[in-house]
C-alpha cells in the first residue's frame, strides 16, 4: 500500500521497457501484454482512488527518498484531490488508446505500445511529483515518447508537426527550469513545498509567473502559442492524439494549480487579467477558426483549444471574485470561486475524455477511408448507423450538451465568471453557439445526408472492440455529466486549500 | 408522492432505452408497446397528480432527489417542484404525447427506422417532464437542452433529406442562441440571489430588486436573458426561423413538439418565473411587444404558405405570439390556459393534417387538395373543430382563452398596450382568414389532383383516427370547463404570482366575468367576433367563391406578396450576416491571424531568423586557422581597446 504511488510511476515504464524487449515481431504477445498490464494499472489507480482520502487537503500517498543529496533533490511524491482525477483520467486513456490501436498499427508495434506505456508512467509522475526537479525531469521526459508516437507512426508531414511540437513545448519549460533554479539559490530546496512557503518581492514573482506562464500556456496551449496543436494532432496517429488531447494539455492546466498559484499567488493575481483575455480570444476566436476546418482532426484540435479556454478562465477568474481586504481576510463570493477553480478540473477531466473520444471517431473513419477530409465523407448514417450513434452522443458532449460532461465545467465556469466580470461570461457564453456550430456542422456533413458514393455505402459498422471503447467513453462521458459530485468530492478540500495559498501574501518582508 | 413523479419520469426514460438499444431486434409491436407503455404509466400518474394537487388541493411538493454538484454551500440538485402549474404542465405533456405515441404507430408504419423514433418521442417525453417538473435552474436548463436535442434529432430524423437535416442543424443553433441568453441569465441569478432554488430564489427576489449591474436593474437584466431563452424555445421573433423548417420532421413530432409542448417551453418558463418578472415593467412591456410582433407577423404569413404543415407551422408561431403576449400584461394562468387549450386543438390540427398527408400519399401542397371533405369524414370533423378551436369560435376551447387574453390586454396600463390591443384584435382576423383558407381548400371545393389520386383517398387507419377523435374532445370542452377555475379558482393560484397593483389585467377581467354561458353569449357582440366572422367570409370568398379574385389580388399587391414569401428576409439576413459572416471571419482569423502572422512570422519566422544568424556566423567557420588567429588577434584589440578606454583616467589621461 505504501508504494502505490511508486508502483503506478514504474510499472508502466518497466513494462514499455519489457515490451520493447519483446521485439517488434511478437506483435500479438506485444498486444496482449500491453492491454493486461495496462488494465492492472488502471485496476491499481482506482485502488489509489478507493483509498483516497477526500476530507484531507494534505498530500497523500507521500513517498520521500534522496536523490541526489549535494543539490537536495529527492524523489518526492504524493497527491491531493487535484492530481487524483488527473491520474485516473491518464489510466483510463492509455487503456483506451491501446485497445484502439489494436489493428491499426502495423508498423513497430512493440516500440508504439511501449512508447504509450512509458508515457503513463512518466505522466503520473509528473501528477504526482513534489519536488520541482522530479516535476521537470518527468515534464520533459514525457516530450521523447510523443515525439516519438509523432515522428514514427505520425502522417506525411510527421517531422516538421514533431519538430514543431517539440520546440515549442520545449522552449516553454527551460524557463521553468531556470525559476526553479532562481528559487533553489535563495533556499537551498527544490522542494515544493518550500517554493510554496518562499517569500519572493513581486518583481521577482513576475518574473517567475511569466516563465510559469510560457511553459503552462505552450501546453495548455493558449492564445497564441497554440499553433503547434492542430499540426501535432493533424499527423499524430490516433492513439498519438488521443493522448495527447486527454492527457498532455492537461499538463499545462495542472502546472497552474500546482506551482502558479501557491509558488507566485501576488503575481498571478496582477496578471490574472491578462490570462483572463488571452483565454476568452482562445475560447471565441479559435471557436471561429475550428468553425471552417476542412480537415477533421484540425477541426477537434482547434476546438480543443478552444474548449481548454474554460480551464484557464476558470482559474484566473478566482481573483477577480475573491479579494483580500485590509485585515488579510479573504472576502468575496467563495461558492463563486469554488465553481470556477472546480469547473476547470471538471473541465479538463471532461475534455480528456471528450477529446478522446471524438479523435478516435475520426480515428474509426480513418482506419476505413484513408482521408480526415470532412468532404469524403457524407451520409455515414446510411451504412454505420452504431457508429454514427456513438458520434452524435460526443458530438453533442462536445457541444456542451446538459447531461454529458462536457456541460458540467463550462456551466461551472460560466456561472463563476460572470461574478468576475459579466462580459468575461458574455464572451464564454458565445462558446453555446459556436460550439454548437463548428460540432454540428461537421456532423452534418459527415454523418447526416444521402450515401455520398460507394466508399461510403460499402463501410462496415463499428466491430466489438470498437463499440466497446466507443461504450466506455460514452459511459464515463454520461455518469460526469449526470452526477459530477463524485469528482467534485474529491477535488473540494484540496481546491479550498488552493485557494487560501493563492490568497497568501508571499511578498518579502 | 416522491416515487410516484419519479416513475412519471422514469417510465419513459426506460421506454426509450429499452426501445432505443434493442431497436428493431424487438419487432414493431414490442417496440411501440413498450414505449407506450411507458408513456401510459406516466399519463395515468400525470391525472392522478394532477387530481391529488388541484381537485385534492395537497402541499406544494419540493423535495430534492439527488445532489448533483456541491459547492461549498452551494447546493445544485435535481428534484421536484410539484404544484398546480406541474400539474397541469404534466398532463397537458403526457396526455398529447400519448396520443402521438398512438397515432405514429399508423403514421410511421413504414418506416424502417420505427423503433428508433418511439425512442426518441419516449426520451422527449422524460426531457419535457424533467423540464416541467423541475425545482432548480440547473435542471431546467438540462430539459431544455434536452427537448432541443430531442428536436434536433427527431427533425433530421429522415437524414436522407438535405432540407431535414439542414433544418435541424438551423433549428438547433437558431435555439442556442436563445439558450447562450439563458445561461447568462442563470449566471446572474447565481450571482445575485446565490442559489438556483427557484423557491429560495422567489423569496429573494425583493432583495435583489433594486440591484443593478452595470447600470441596469439586475431583475430587467435577469429577465430579459431569460426571456431571450424563451424566445429561442417559443420561437419569438425574431428567434423564429427555426419553428418552419422544423416542419421537415414526421408529422407526429410536428405536432408533440413543434406546436403542443416543447415550444410552449418558453411560455411555462415565464410563468414559473412570474414573481420575478412581476418585478420589471421593462421586461414585461418588452414581453408583450414582441409576443404582439409574432402574432400579427407570423399569421401574415400564414396566409401565403401553400404546404399544408408550413400553414400550421405559422399558426403555431401566431399563437405563441399571442401566449406571449399574455405573459407580457401579466396574465399569466391566462397564458397557461391558451398554452393548454393550444396544445390541444394544434395537436388535433396537426395530426389530421398529417391524416391527410398520409391520405394523399405524401402530398403536402394545398393547391393539390380539395374536395375531400366527404372521403376522409373524421379527419374532416377532426380539422373543422381543430379549426374553429383556433380561430376562437364561441364555446369552444380557443375562444375562451384567446378571448381573455384580448381582454387582458385591454386592461393593461403597460405602455403601448393600447396598440397591442389592437393587433391582437386584427389578429383574430388574420387567423380566421389563414386557417380556414387552409380549411377550404383542402376539403371544400372541387377535387384539384389527378382522379386516380382523388379515388385512391380514404380514410386513414384507427391508430390515426382515434387520436383525432380523442383529441377532439378537449379541444371543443376544456375551455368552457376550465376558464372558471383558472381565472378564479385554485387552479394557478399557488404557482403565480401577480403584483395586482401596478399589473391589475387579471382582477379586472375577474369583475367582467360572470359565468361561461354569459361569456360565450356576450361574445357575439364583441368586435373580435366580427373579426373572425369577417377573415371566415373573405377565407370562404377567395378559396370557394371566387377563387381567381385571389390571383387578382396577388398580382395587384405583387410587392407585398413578395415581402410575405420571402418571409421577411429573416432567412435571407442571417445567411448573409450570420452564416456566410461567420464563415468568412473564420477563413480571415485562420489563415491571416494563426497561419500567416503567428505561424510564418513568430514560430517559422523566429525558426528562419536562427537559420539566418546561423548562416552568417557560419562564414567565420572556415577551419582555417591563419583565420581563426586573426579573429583572435582583432578580439583582443577590441578588448583591450574597451579596458583602455572604459579606464581612460589611468590610461589615456597621462599621456596628455
Amino acid at each position: 500500500m505504501d508504494y502505490l504511488l511508486s508502483l503506478l510511476i514504474w510499472l508502466p515504464i518497466l513494462a514499455g521497457i519489457t515490451v520493447i524487449t519483446f521485439g517488434n515481431n511478437r506483435v500479438y504477445i506485444v498486444k496482449w501484454f500491453s492491454l493486461i498490464l495496462s488494465i492492472i494499472i488502471l485496476l491499481l489507480s482506482i485502488q489509489l482512488w478507493l483509498n483516497f482520502d477526500s476530507s484531507t487537503s494534505l498530500m497523500q500517498f507521500v513517498e520521500n527518498y534522496v536523490w541526489i543529496e549535494k543539490f537536495n533533490i529527492n524523489y518526492h511524491i504524493g497527491i491531493d484531490g487535484i492530481s487524483m482525477p488527473l491520474i485516473i483520467l491518464t489510466t483510463i486513456s492509455i487503456f483506451i488508446t491501446i485497445l484502439a490501436s489494436w489493428d491499426n498499427i502495423k508498423n513497430k508495434v512493440a516500440y508504439y505500445m511501449a512508447a504509450f506505456l512509458i508515457m503513463e508512467g512518466l505522466i503520473i509522475g509528473l501528477f504526482s511529483a513534489l519536488d520541482t526537479i522530479l516535476f521537470y525531469v518527468f515534464w520533459e521526459a514525457s516530450l521523447i515518447p510523443m515525439l516519438i508516437i509523432i515522428g514514427i507512426w505520425g502522417g506525411a508531414n510527421r517531422v516538421y508537426a514533431s519538430i514543431k511540437f517539440f520546440l515549442y513545448t520545449f522552449f516553454g519549460s527551460v524557463f521553468m527550469l531556470i525559476s526553479f533554479i532562481y528559487m533553489y539559490n535563495k533556499i537551498g530546496s527544490f522542494a515544493l513545498q518550500d517554493f510554496n512557503e518562499l517569500p519572493l518581492s513581486i518583481i521577482e514573482q513576475s518574473w517567475i509567473f511569466w516563465a510559469f506562464l510560457l511553459a503552462f500556456a505552450v501546453k495548455v496551449p493558449m492564445f497564441p502559442v497554440h499553433t503547434w496543436l492542430p499540426d501535432a494532432h493533424v499527423e499524430a496517429p490516433t492513439g498519438g492524439s488521443v493522448i495527447l488531447a486527454a492527457i498532455m494539455l492537461k499538463m499545462g492546466g495542472y502546472g497552474f494549480f500546482r506551482l502558479s498559484l501557491p509558488i507566485v499567488p501576488d503575481a498571478t493575481m496582477k496578471f490574472a487579467t491578462f490570462v483572463i483575455v488571452l483565454s476568452l480570444i482562445a475560447i471565441v476566436y479559435i471557436g471561429f477558426i475550428a468553425l471552417v476546418q476542412k480537415d477533421m482532426k484540425k477541426l477537434i484540435a482547434y476546438s480543443s483549444i478552444s474548449h481548454m479556454g474554460f480551464v484557464t478562465l476558470g482559474i484566473f477568474s478566482l481573483f477577480s471574485i475573491l479579494q483580500i481586504n485590509a485585515d488579510n481576510n479573504i472576502i468575496g463570493n467563495f461558492e463563486g470561486a469554488y465553481l470556477g477553480m472546480e469547473g476547470a478540473m471538471i473541465q479538463m477531466i471532461s475534455h480528456g475524455f471528450i477529446s478522446a473520444a471524438m479523435f478516435l471517431v475520426v480515428g474509426v473513419l480513418y482506419d476505413r477511408l484513408h482521408s480526415r477530409e470532412i468532404k469524403t465523407y457524407g451520409g455515414i448514417i446510411n451504412s454505420m448507423p452504431k457508429f454514427t450513434g456513438f458520434a452524435i452522443l460526443f458530438a453533442m458532449a462536445n457541444a456542451g450538451l446538459p447531461g454529458t460532461s462536457g456541460f458540467v465545467g463550462e456551466f461551472m465556469v460560466i456561472l463563476s465568471s460572470i461574478q468576475a466580470n459579466f462580459w468575461y461570461a458574455f464572451f464564454a457564453a458565445m462558446t453555446l453557439i459556436i460550439g454548437a456550430a463548428y460540432t454540428l456542422w461537421m456532423v452534418k456533413r459527415v454523418f447526416w445526408g444521402p450515401v455520398k458514393n460507394n466508399n461510403i455505402k460499402n463501410l462496415k459498422d463499428i466491430n466489438n472492440r470498437e463499440f466497446f471503447i466507443l461504450a466506455i467513453l460514452a459511459l464515463i462521458i454520461l455518469i460526469i455529466g449526470i452526477y459530477p459530485q463524485f469528482i467534485i468530492e474529491i477535488m473540494h478540500v484540496s481546491i479550498v486549500n488552493l485557494i487560501e495559498q493563492a490568497f497568501t501574501n508571499k511578498l518579502a518582508i | 408522492m416522491i416515487e410516484i413523479y419519479i416513475t412519471i419520469v422514469l417510465a419513459p426514460l426506460f421506454g426509450s432505452i429499452i426501445v432505443g438499444l434493442t431497436g428493431n431486434k424487438l419487432g414493431r409491436n414490442l417496440s411501440h408497446n413498450i414505449a407506450i407503455l411507458g408513456v401510459v404509466i406516466s399519463t395515468v400518474l400525470s391525472f392522478y397528480v394532477f387530481n391529488h394537487h388541484i381537485i385534492e388541493e395537497a402541499q406544494i411538493f419540493n423535495e430534492n432527489i439527488y445532489t448533483w454538484a456541491q459547492i461549498g454551500n452551494l447546493n445544485i440538485s435535481i428534484g421536484f417542484l410539484i404544484d398546480n402549474l406541474s400539474a397541469v404542465m404534466l398532463v397537458i405533456v403526457s396526455f398529447v404525447s400519448l396520443m402521438v405515441h398512438i397515432y405514429t404507430i399508423g403514421y410511421m408504419r413504414e418506416d424502417p427506422e420505427y423503433a428508433k423514433f418511439f425512442s426518441y418521442i419516449s426520451l422527449f417525453t422524460f426531457a419535457m417532464f424533467m423540464l416541467v417538473m423541475s425545482n432548480n435552474f440547473m435542471q431546467l436548463f438540462f430539459g431544455w437542452e434536452a427537448v432541443g436535442l430531442v428536436s434536433y434529432l427527431l427533425i433530421g430524423f429522415w437524414y436522407k433529406k438535405k432540407s431535414a437535416i439542414a433544418a435541424s442543424l438551423k433549428a438547433f443553433i437558431v435555439n442556442r442562441v436563445g439558450d447562450f441568453g439563458m445561461l447568462l441569465g442563470l449566471a446572474l441569478i447565481l450571482m445575485f440571489f446565490g442559489t438556483l432554488d427557484y423557491i429560495e430564489i422567489f423569496a429573494l427576489s425583493n432583495n435583489v430588486n433594486n440591484q443593478t449591474i452595470m447600470g441596469v436593474s439586475v431583475i430587467t437584466l435577469i429577465c430579459l436573458f431569460l426571456f431571450a431563452g424563451a424566445m429561442g424555445k417559443s420561437a419569438q421573433v425574431p428567434l423564429h426561423v427555426w419553428l418552419p423548417g422544423s416542419m421537415e420532421g414526421p408529422t407526429p413530432i410536428s405536432a408533440l413538439i413543434h406546436a403542443a409542448t416543447m415550444v410552449t417551453a418558453g411560455i411555462f418558463m415565464v410563468s414559473r418565473m412570474s414573481p420575478i418578472f412581476e418585478l420589471s415593467n421593462v421586461a414585461l412591456t418588452f414581453i408583450m411587444i414582441i409576443g404582439a410582433v409574432t402574432a400579427l407577423s407570423m399569421g401574415l404569413l400564414g396566409i401565403v404558405q401553400n404546404d399544408i404543415k408550413r400553414v400550421v407551422a405559422y399558426s403555431t408561431l401566431s399563437q405563441l405570439g399571442y401566449m406571449t403576449v399574455a405573459l407580457g400584461v401579466s396574465a399569466y394562468s391566462v397564458a397557461i390556459m391558451h398554452l393548454m387549450t393550444h396544445a390541444f386543438f394544434k395537436s388535433l390540427l396537426f395530426l389530421a393534417a398529417g391524416s391527410v398527408i398520409v391520405a394523399m400519399h405524401h402530398q403536402q401542397n394545398i393547391h393539390n387538395m380539395g374536395g375531400i371533405r366527404n372521403k376522409m369524414p373524421i379527419t374532416y370533423s377532426a380539422s373543422l373543430i381543430g379549426t374553429l378551436a383556433l380561430i376562437g369560435f364561441p364555446g369552444f376551447s380557443g375562444f375562451f382563452s384567446k378571448e381573455l387574453i384580448i381582454e387582458a390586454v385591454h386592461y393593461s396600463n403597460l405602455p403601448f398596450a393600447n396598440i397591442v390591443y389592437y393587433v391582437v384584435i386584427f389578429g383574430v382576423f388574420i387567423t380566421a382568414l389563414y386557417s380556414l383558407r387552409m380549411f377550404f381548400l383542402v376539403f371544400h371545393g372541387k377535387p384539384r389532383m389527378k382522379m386516380k389520386t382523388f379515388n385512391s383517398i380514404k380514410e386513414t387507419s384507427y391508430y390515426i383516427t382515434i387520436p383525432l377523435i380523442i383529441l377532439s374532445i378537449p379541444s371543443i370542452f376544456i375551455g368552457y370547463f376550465t376558464v372558471e377555475k383558472i381565472l378564479f379558482g385554485n387552479w394557478l393560484d399557488n404557482s403565480i404570482t401577480i403584483n395586482s397593483q401596478i399589473h391589475g389585467s387579471i382582477e379586472q377581467l375577474k369583475k367582467y366575468f360572470h359565468s361561461e354561458l354569459k361569456f360565450i353569449i356576450h361574445a357575439f357582440m364583441t368586435v373580435p367576433f366580427w373579426m373572425m366572422l369577417s377573415g371566415a367570409f373573405c377565407a370562404w370568398w377567395f378559396t370557394i367563391y371566387k377563387p381567381n379574385w385571389a390571383t387578382f389580388l396577388k398580382q395587384k399587391l405583387r410587392r407585398t406578396n413578395y415581402i410575405l414569401e420571402s418571409l421577411y428576409g429573416f432567412d435571407r439576413l442571417n445567411n448573409i450576416v450570420f452564416v456566410k459572416g461567420s464563415k468568412k471571419l473564420g477563413n480571415i482569423l485562420w489563415k491571416v491571424s494563426d497561419i500567416k502572422i503567428i505561424d510564418n512570422i513568430f514560430v517559422n519566422g523566429s525558426a528562419k531568423l536562427i537559420r539566418f544568424i546561423g548562416s552568417i556566423i557560419r562564414k567565420a567557420q572556415t577551419g582555417y586557422i591563419y583565420h581563426y588567429a586573426f579573429s583572435m588577434i582583432i578580439g583582443l584589440i577590441i578588448i583591450l581597446m574597451w579596458v583602455i578606454f572604459m579606464n581612460y583616467k589611468t590610461f589615456i589621461l597621462p599621456i596628455f
